[in-house]
């Protein structure tokens, strides 16, 4: 009896794991979001404790330092102020070559700030949470990047939150061009999982012409990632499948280990 | 029935999942996040019943799973045959040593992340692996064995804390008392 109980219970969670596992797409992904959000509120506390030891800094800062920051801050309002001046002319200008040769025009970015608030527990996968979610305009396969580059695109979203998976993850192929003469293009893919740093750039032509130190920048193929967007830069490449093709060791501008706010790009 | 234990184990695996989602050190420091999961099974199958086993492998595995890019429910099986069989030969087993339970959650934090990326690969998944892989999986294995008995500790001491104390029965009983000499009157 006390032993028929025990394979009860082994066979009530067997038969609980294959319900979920077997269960349709859309239905698992929801109930995650229902399961994930019981974290919400430890979410909340932990970043306002993440949040106190800087507020207490900032309080006790001498007014001395905060005068020189102002005035920092000011002098670096100004010039940031003439370089709008100057970029603004130069969309205009660019603008008005579009129109004359017919081309489309550009649209702007949007930009909306993001707070990192979680990272992947499994090691086998690399995402994170970011706290913005439907009820802010959130939607899947926006891309996310910092100030540095890109970092990867937004593969889930609930109501306050968003899931997403970085660059190097196995779900996240990036179609890049490298900044040379040739303007050769490939695939990011991923390379290890160890090094979150390095990313594999693959189908590039047998000819490609790479040096280390080349810009990646995201080519605009594939509709997920806008042209332009900088990625890395190339640290080493050689030929592979006996010289038919060529394989590149791309070092990312943005450092993934270390993420805590992030720009969730709007088309 | 006293849920103070069961409690006591589902509440440290909420927190061992938010704890392992939130601390990035491990991760930057050792190239691996350490899963407190497998070790906590190991706690509930020597001290807990079968219910809180099975409670235990399928909310640890669907909180893991939910704040993760596994598919939900693919960690319950890897927890539940990480604890089960110890369940069942857990009176042959000397729980209150540290080495022994410092060798069944090196075992259990072994099998658990190996079983879920079988399980992944089965299911048609590209996690991300490679050789770095297995310095990860050292990494887990020598976290999750040395987290064990500092589980086993805290939980001990926990319920010291806040659980019910047992009754113990005085050995003074009144109308076995031997009065010896002359009864005062």
């Amino acid at each position: 009896m006390f032993k028929q109980k025990n394979y009860l219970a082994l066979g009530a969670v067997v038969f609980v794991a294959v319900v979920l596992l077997s269960l349709p797409t859309r239905a698992t992904s929801r109930l995650k979001l229902a399961v994930g959000s019981w974290f919400l509120p430890l979410f909340g506390v932990a970043n306002a404790g993440q949040q106190l030891p800087a507020d207490l800094a900032d309080s006790v800062l001498p007014r001395r330092e905060l005068l020189k920051q102002i005035d920092s801050l000011r002098r670096e309002n100004q010039q940031l102020k003439e370089q709008q001046i100057q970029t603004t002319a130069v969309a205009r200008e660019n603008d008005q070559l579009r129109n004359l040769l017919g081309w489309q025009k550009q649209a702007p970015w949007k930009l909306k700030l993001a707070n990192v608030v979680m990272r992947d527990p499994a090691n086998w996968w690399r995402t994170i949470q970011i706290d913005l979610g439907s009820r802010d305009g959130i939607q899947t396969n926006q891309p996310v990047l910092t100030d540095a580059g890109l970092v990867g695109r937004v593969s889930t979203v609930s109501y306050v939150s968003a899931q997403v998976v970085l660059i190097g993850d196995p779900d996240c192929r990036v179609s890049a061009l490298v900044e040379n003469s040739t303007h050769d293009m490939g695939i990011l893919s991923a390379s290890g999982p160890l090094d979150n740093s390095l990313v594999q750039m693959n189908y590039l032509s047998s000819s490609a012409n790479l040096k280390p130190g080349q810009n990646v920048l995201t080519s605009g193929f594939g509709g997920v990632f806008p042209k332009g967007i900088p990625i890395g830069k190339i640290v080493s490449a050689q030929t592979i499948e006996y010289g038919l093709a060529t394989e590149a060791s791309v070092k990312l501008d943005a450092n993934l280990g270390a993420l805590e706010q992030v720009w969730v790009l709007f088309k | 029935m006293n849920l103070f234990k069961p409690a006591l184990i589902l509440s440290f695996a909420f927190l061992a999942v938010f704890g392992e989602a939130t601390l990035s050190a491990p991760h930057s420091l050792l190239g691996a996040q350490v899963d407190l999961l497998p070790a906590l099974m190991v706690y509930a199958a020597l001290n807990a019943d079968i219910v809180t086993l099975s409670l235990l492998a399928v909310l640890g595995g669907m909180w893991f799973d939910s704040l993760s890019a596994n598919p939900l429910g693919v960690t319950i099986l890897p927890l539940m045959v990480a604890g089960f069989p110890i369940y069942l030969r857990r009176d042959l087993i000397l729980r209150d040593t540290p080495f022994a339970q410092f060798m069944l959650g090196a075992a259990a934090s072994a099998l658990v992340p190996a079983l879920t990326v079988l399980l992944l690969l089965n299911g048609g998944k590209e996690p991300l692996l490679g050789w770095g892989s297995l310095w990860q999986w050292l990494v887990m294995t020598a976290g999750g064995a040395a987290a064990t008995p500092i589980i086993f500790s805290l939980a001990e001491w926990f319920g010291h804390a806040l659980g019910y104390k047992l009754r113990t029965e005085a050995s003074f009983r009144e109308d076995r008392e031997i009065h010896r000499g002359k009864k005062a009157k």
